[in-house]
């Protein structure tokens, strides 16, 4: 019931904050309306960071107390983390192309590291297919997921470490976002947007936890129906041979 | 409004794409509940072993 009243006001939250950034914000003296588009790329891009490196701390927790839990806070961290990876990618070049003249720039640090980012974590998710075995599906995922978290700086510094297009933090930049000139509206809009990003990524998260645990459920279940199976076979087999007259025993064996 | 059309594919698709996710995702669990079985639902992993049997 609370996880639906937070999926209820989540979703009120990112309708408001759209709309407050669409319509109640101004246009922006130099970007125009393409300013706009900010708010949800960089709400987008801190969730990637966040669910990327509760991926990382899943992993951590996974190899330290090898508790299936935290590999289904893993997965779901991976994949919610993905599609805001892709939104923060498709927003950047949303904006990009009528403020840089172009969409994509691949010399551009924070553009590679971050498509190198989705890339890597689209192959975590594609590596949790190869194997049937949760446990050692676990182990492979975080150490992947660890690996693939050393490129979050990277994503983050780039544009402090090299020369881009990009431009430099947002948040981390007393000159911006922080800076007590800064006008209010956009303020607002901004960390209005991030907050109802959140809130959606904590549904979201909770009911990807949900959906992880019943699939492990079941995927425990038909591993368990098989090694019944194959033990009442094999059983069946082994009785065959070794008293081939009690064939009474044998076939109820067999069931 | 200048730049609209980037503005709408923006959002559209970030705002839209989120919703499509989210209502993916319930489907999928609902799927998922309506498979498990009654001891299932409860998810004893999540009260019992620890979810390491």
């Amino acid at each position: 019931m609370k996880t639906r009243i937070l999926g209820f006001v989540a979703l009120a939250a990112v309708l408001a904050a759209a709309g407050f950034g669409l319509f109640v914000v101004p246009a922006d003296l130099n970007q125009g309306d393409a300013q706009r588009i900010m708010y949800p790329h960089v709400a987008s891009a801190w969730l990637a960071y966040l669910s990327f490196g509760v991926t990382a701390l899943a992993g951590i927790g996974w190899l330290w107390r090898r508790d299936l839990r935290f590999d289904a806070v893993a997965v779901s961290s991976a994949e919610i983390g993905v599609m805001f990876t892709a939104f923060a990618i498709w927003g950047g070049m949303m904006w990009a192309r009528p403020v840089w003249g172009t969409f994509w720039q691949w010399e551009d640090p924070r553009l590679t590291t971050t498509a190198l980012l989705l890339a890597l974590y689209v192959g975590y998710l594609l590596l949790r297919r190869l194997s049937d075995d949760p446990a050692r599906r676990a182990t492979r995922a975080a150490i992947v997921g660890l690996v693939a978290a050393v490129d979050i700086p990277i994503v983050h510094f780039s544009v402090i470490w090299w020369r881009g297009l990009h431009q430099g933090p947002t948040f981390l930049d007393p000159n911006k976002i922080l800076h007590p000139a800064a006008p209010l509206p956009f303020v607002l809009a901004l960390v209005g947007m991030v907050l109802a990003f959140t809130l959606t990524w904590s549904w979201l998260m909770i009911r990807r936890y949900q959906l992880a645990r019943l699939q492990a459920g079941h995927e425990e279940a038909a591993r368990y129906g098989r090694v019944v199976r194959a033990r009442a076979k094999a059983r069946g087999h082994e009785t065959t041979m070794t008293s081939p007259i009690d064939s009474g025993d044998a076939t109820e064996a067999a069931r | 409004m200048k730049d609209v059309a980037f503005v709408i594919a923006a959002y559209g698709v970030i705002i839209g794409g989120l919703g499509l996710y989210a209502l993916a995702l319930v489907r999928r669990l609902a799927a998922a509940r309506r498979q498990s079985r009654p001891e299932l639902r409860s998810d004893p992993a999540d009260q019992g072993d620890g979810g390491r049997a």
